[in-house]
């Protein structure tokens, strides 16, 4: 019964992306496939920022360090690609991955070893963490590799398929799926993954059918460095430079990750959900554009939207509490 | 038996630091600004001590925020944005309403989004982190909108707020006749009126508060307009120090407030601390500070210490009250 409402609240998240399209395509009459190109390329960093978010959150946790350790991969990225060779940029696309898992891993091994509650450890951890990016790059500079670039730009070919058809798949999306279908398939249904479930449903029940929870969540807040991570090589990607002030992807994934049908306090939801919410959320940044709304009120437009979602979604979890 | 009739030396001063709990900061204060006169000798003198002061009475100011706030379990991040909207508000009115009616319409704004957090916090029970993160994200779009309309009007700073945050008289910096009052009637408001217990009440055990008929949620809306309130009044006050209004004015108060807090014992999990300590922290984080300028520490790891700090205190405080 609580799947298949979890699945209609997915069916229903994605129905509404359909919508929300129909209606993009209404407002501008030439929206098309660049378009969908367009969008995809936007919500990919927002996308990795709210998988990092949804694992820690199934976890029973939550990272507000999400966004400054984008940062510190998006410029040690920038830094160490500038003047590599493409072969190079490989190893630092690597390096950038476990440089994401071992700041994941400091975040989870000082909320297990303090005992402080992972609000806490990740709020000065946020602090820490854009102190970091601010001693590798003090002003945006860097660059990327020319065919890192090239992965998230245009749409995929596909051998043997007309380009009517593979036209409208655009390369951006692509990654996001294989980057989070490599990470999270095998992982949700590995025993890692149902741990995570069962230490975010209630740790105490998981510690006592013999879940090591420590270690569990630590791994946990680990897999969200490496999205993270993937977060911040994307956004160097994009932009061909490495930004050290964080944007504003930390309250954009909590409120994805609630409006994706992941509870605050953990145990439920998955990746899918919350995925879609991003890209919702980021179709409406983008239909506000084409209204030719004023930028800066379209952030004040995004940023209620938010704090509504977020809203709502507490006061669900007080009736439920009840 | 005897022993516990002469305690020894180490139990002694826990004991002592557990009556006087603002005693080991400030003989901490005291060894940084000693610290500070051996690696720079003559720097400590009266005109150094009231600048000190002088920059210690805003972030003590806003660190009020955060002490009222984290008696309850909360947090207000969006303080440092309310203090910036108040100042540009101000600077941006004069011109057209006068000192007095730019300082009054400049206050609205903020107790408005004290009041938007208080709604999200009491009656949504959205974590504070989270909400007041969100109002602030909010207000800074709403800032930046109202810059461009107002780009016309200029901007200037009253010389009263000009006289109080920058103005010394005796060698004492004027401020303090804001601040002495302000901080008299947080102490006051905290141990002795009914609104303070009940901070402490709901920081302790919400539920036991509740069960015994406190409102939470009026509660809430009071702090966090309060909280709003005092980010507004630390704006203005900070706006007549650096007398330049930017739209990132106060960004740079928001992180020491909170470590400012923290520092002086306020417990980030509610129900713990005292308005006596933050000032005390507001003081040692300026001299701090001083010294890390001195020290040429880049601003990267400045960030990084002020993160270590607050993580390093909480663990420790956490550690005490669970054996204690």
């Amino acid at each position: 019964m609580a799947r298949l409402i979890r699945s209609g609240w997915i069916a229903g998240l994605a129905l509404f992306l359909v919508l929300l399209l129909v209606a993009t395509k209404l407002i501008q009459p030439n929206f098309g496939s660049s378009g969908l190109e367009s969008l995809s390329r936007a919500a990919l960093p927002f996308a990795f920022a709210t998988a990092a978010q949804a694992v820690v959150v199934i976890a029973g946790g939550i990272d507000l360090s999400i966004a400054s350790m984008m940062a510190v991969a998006s410029v040690t990225a920038a830094v160490l690609m500038d003047g590599a060779s493409d072969g190079q940029a490989v190893f630092v696309v690597v390096f950038v991955l476990l440089l994401g898992a071992a700041m994941g891993t400091i975040n989870g091994a000082l909320i297990v070893f303090t005992r402080v509650p992972d609000i806490v450890v990740t709020l000065a951890m946020l602090f820490v963490w854009e102190g970091v990016a601010l001693l590798i790059l003090k002003a945006p500079g860097g660059a990327a590799a020319t065919w890192l670039k090239g992965l998230i730009v245009g749409s995929v070919s596909i051998p043997g398929l007309p380009t009517s058809v593979t036209g409208w798949i655009p390369k951006s999306l692509l990654l996001l799926v294989v980057c989070v279908a490599v990470i999270w398939v095998p992982l949700s249904r590995s025993k890692l993954g149902l741990s995570m479930y069962a230490i975010g449903s209630d740790s105490l029940a998981a510690f006592r059918s013999g879940v090591a929870v420590g270690r569990t969540k630590i791994l946990a807040y680990a897999t969200a460095g490496v999205f993270a991570a993937m977060g911040g090589l994307v956004l160097t990607m994009s932009t061909g430079i490495g930004e050290p002030i964080p944007g504003p992807y930390l309250l954009a994934s909590v409120a994805a990750v609630v409006l994706g049908g992941v509870v605050l306090g953990g145990g439920r939801g998955g990746l899918l959900g919350p995925i879609i919410a991003v890209i919702i959320l980021r179709l409406v940044r983008m239909d506000l554009t084409l209204l030719s709304v004023d930028p800066n009120v379209t952030t004040i437009i995004e940023g209620t939207i938010m704090v509504v979602v977020v809203m709502l979604g507490g006061l669900l979890a007080v009736r439920k509490g009840r | 038996m005897e022993q516990t009739q002469t305690p020894s030396i180490a139990v002694r001063i826990g004991r002592i630091a557990q009556t006087y709990p603002v005693l080991p900061l400030i003989i901490l204060l005291v060894a940084l600004v000693a610290a500070l006169e051996v690696m720079r000798p003559g720097i400590v003198n009266e005109r150094w001590i009231a600048n000190t002061i002088k920059f210690a009475i805003p972030l003590a100011m806003m660190a009020a925020c955060q002490t009222l706030t984290m008696l309850t379990g909360g947090i207000d991040l969006s303080a440092g944005v309310v203090a910036t909207v108040s100042a540009f508000v101000m600077a941006t009115q004069v011109s057209i309403l006068g000192p007095t009616g730019a300082i009054l319409i400049a206050l609205l704004p903020a107790i408005l989004i004290g009041l938007v957090n208080g709604f999200g916090v009491g009656i949504c029970r959205v974590h504070p982190l989270i909400m007041t993160l969100g109002t602030g994200l909010i207000a800074t779009g709403c800032l930046q909108v109202y810059q461009r309309t107002v780009i016309a009007t200029g901007s200037s700073v009253p010389d009263a707020l000009a006289w109080l945050g920058t103005g010394r008289t005796a060698g004492l910096p004027n401020s303090l006749l804001l601040f002495l009052p302000f901080a008299a009637l947080i102490l006051w408001g905290l141990r002795r009126t009914g609104f303070g217990r009940l901070l402490y009440a709901l920081g302790d055990n919400e539920n036991a508060s509740r069960l015994s008929g406190v409102r939470a949620w009026q509660v809430y809306m009071a702090l966090y307009a309060l909280s709003g309130l005092i980010a507004g009044i630390t704006g203005l006050l900070y706006v007549g120090l650096i007398k330049a209004p930017s739209l990132s004015l106060a960004a740079p108060l928001m992180l020491p407030s909170v470590a400012a807090a923290v520092i002086g014992g306020t417990s980030i999990f509610g129900g713990r601390g005292s308005y006596s300590g933050t000032i005390v922290g507001a003081l040692i984080l300026t001299v701090l500070t001083t010294m890390l300028t001195l020290l040429q520490m880049p601003e990267g790891a400045r960030r990084i210490l002020f993160g270590a700090i607050i993580l390093a205190v909480t663990a420790v405080s956490a550690r005490l009250s669970e054996h204690g």
